[in-house]
């Protein structure tokens, strides 16, 4: 669908914890953390909706805040996203926490479009913050 | 060296092999193998970037402390108890707040707990005992690798003794790793488990009439076989994730999930547990459990411990701008906490005690570098069933302790707060 005159698909994101992830958790500043955790998996028709390669760029942006990340095609359910736990996905999350302590990392209402944006660095995020 | 004892994830595998000449670790997954792995380490404390002494650091750190209004102290996951039981003691003297990685992961199952107990059992009930394991909104194939292999899928135990004695069930919004093994995947929406646990409940309680045709995107028809199962099973083990915890409804639905155990527990014998993340999560919690009576979120400001996760846990904390100085030990907080919380973390001085670099070193004044558990230093840590398991010390080290250097703080600390 178009949202304000760009291609963009609207999907309910979670994040999570994948083996990479994992590995390379206790080594956050090399290059295979950020191949870790800096991408997105869409589902084959919502990625396809975006015309988009394996290794394109796309914004996500949600109620709280935007990132740019790597595109995926993943075995998922249509609608639905997935970013590795880190960073990135922690730029766009809910935090309230309902009297919780814990901030909604699964299941915020976000659009996806492609961009030719870069993908910020592990420090150029933590700039940005 | 036999029976190496892994401080990756909350499983704490105690069967590895250690090759002295290769410096690298047999038996375990490929988490635990990067573990042990070598890789960059912090060379030194640091003021301000620039290396210092150990002493040095250390002064500096308790200047800022002792000078704070409400510092806030935070991590506590990968460290050992001895070191975990200093930092609540520092808390308490400092007048500061004291949180744990759990308030990011499965605090909301601690809230549950509190409301309405828990049918709980050790991993080797589960490894002996299960013949229905129901993973819900938990992953281990990915974040617990062995886990299957020694306790849950494939176990061979005393009285279940195969895979093919134990039906495994995964309970996920997508088609896991874990779901791929399974014997029965069901599919759910995002946010849905209370709707469900609520649909097993009414199924199982005899009331089914009340049930809709579908439940958070699973049919009815499902449903029914699912509860089933868990009716006819002879121990069922509901093991959940943060699918649970951190999506919509958060500790209510690990209380539903409760409700749902104690009702199968009128006619068979279910119970259910956290999938605990890292290595010693649950002694981050268990510890301050212990000396001063809750798990999280405990503020100590008014010379007494009070919990409040609404108000103290390190989201919040951060949120309200309501700490001006924070002391980071073992767990990485700018990469794992929302924006907002991280903004504050910029904002105030931040000492950090961690063997490896990580994000919030970007950030932190002083950086003070420590040993690894169950590589470099010896200590306890509480498996996520609770279990006690004692660390080894493989190598030696010029790095100290966690625990070395918080004992080192807290005499100082104690030296200007009495």
């Amino acid at each position: 669908m178009e949202i304000g005159g760009v291609m963009a698909v609207v999907v309910e994101l979670i994040t999570g914890r994948t083996l990479d992830q994992g590995a390379t958790v206790e080594e956050k500043l090399t290059e295979e953390y950020f191949k870790a955790v800096s991408y997105i998996e869409l589902n084959e028709e919502d990625f396809k909706q975006l015309n988009l390669k394996e290794g394109d760029r796309v914004k996500v942006t949600t109620d709280f805040g935007e990132v740019v990340v790597f595109a995926k095609k993943a075995e998922l359910p249509k609608g639905i996203a997935f970013i590795p736990m880190g960073p990135y996905a922690n730029m766009v999350i809910d935090p309230a926490t309902d009297g919780t302590g814990m901030p909604q990392f699964k299941g915020i209402k976000a659009k996806i479009e492609k961009t030719e944006e870069k993908v910020k660095t592990i420090k150029e995020l933590l700039e940005a913050i | 060296m036999q029976d190496i004892v892994c401080t990756f994830c909350g499983s704490v595998c105690d069967d590895g092999e250690y090759d002295l000449k290769k410096k690298s670790v047999k038996k375990f997954c490929k988490l635990g193998s990067s573990k042990f792995a070598e890789k960059e380490r912090i060379k030194a404390p640091m003021i301000d970037g620039k290396e210092v002494s150990y002493e040095e650091a250390i002064d500096k750190a308790v200047e800022i402390l002792v000078n704070a209004k409400r510092p806030l102290l935070y991590g506590w996951a990968s460290t050992a108890n001895e070191a975990i039981r200093l930092g609540v003691i520092l808390a308490e003297k400092l007048g500061g707040v004291y949180d744990q990685c759990a308030s990011v992961c499965h605090a909301p199952g601690t809230l549950a707990t509190i409301e309405e107990g828990i049918p709980g059992g050790t991993l080797g009930s589960v490894k002996n005992r299960a013949d229905v394991v129901v993973f819900w909104g938990s992953n281990p194939m990915e974040a617990h690798p062995r886990h299957g292999m020694r306790y849950s899928i494939s176990a061979k135990g005393l009285l279940v003794k195969d895979r093919k004695q134990r039906k495994v069930i995964v309970v996920d919004v997508r088609p896991t790793k874990t779901a791929k093994i399974a014997d029965i995947f069901i599919q759910i929406k995002p946010g849905y488990d209370y709707a469900i646990f609520s649909a097993l409940r009414a199924i199982i309680s005899g009331n089914a009439d009340a049930v809709p045709s579908e439940v958070g995107g699973v049919a009815k028809e499902k449903l029914i076989e699912l509860a089933d199962i868990m009716k006819n099973a002879k121990y069922g083990a509901i093991l959940y994730g943060l699918g649970v915890t951190q999506s919509r409804g958060r500790d209510r639905n690990v209380e539903n999930a409760i409700k749902l155990v104690q009702l199968l527990n009128r006619t068979t014998r279910w119970i259910i547990w956290p999938m605990r993340g890292h290595y010693n999560v649950v002694g981050a919690g268990e510890v301050p459990a212990w000396e001063v009576g809750y798990q999280y979120a405990i503020d100590f400001s008014r010379g007494y411990p009070r919990f409040s996760p609404a108000e103290f846990s390190a989201v919040e904390v951060l949120k309200r701008r309501d700490c001006d100085a924070a002391l980071i030990v073992a767990s990485d907080p700018v990469a794992h906490f929302p924006r907002i919380a991280v903004q504050h973390l910029k904002r105030i001085p931040v000492i950090q005690i961690d063997p490896y670099p990580n994000m919030t070193t970007l950030v932190a004044k002083i950086v003070i570098p420590s040993a690894v558990y169950g590589i470099e230093a010896e200590g306890t840590a509480y498996r996520m069933d609770c279990i006690p398991l004692r660390l080894k010390k493989i190598i030696e080290t010029n790095y100290w302790t966690d625990e070395k250097i918080l004992e080192e703080m807290l005499r100082r600390v104690e030296k200007f707060k009495g």
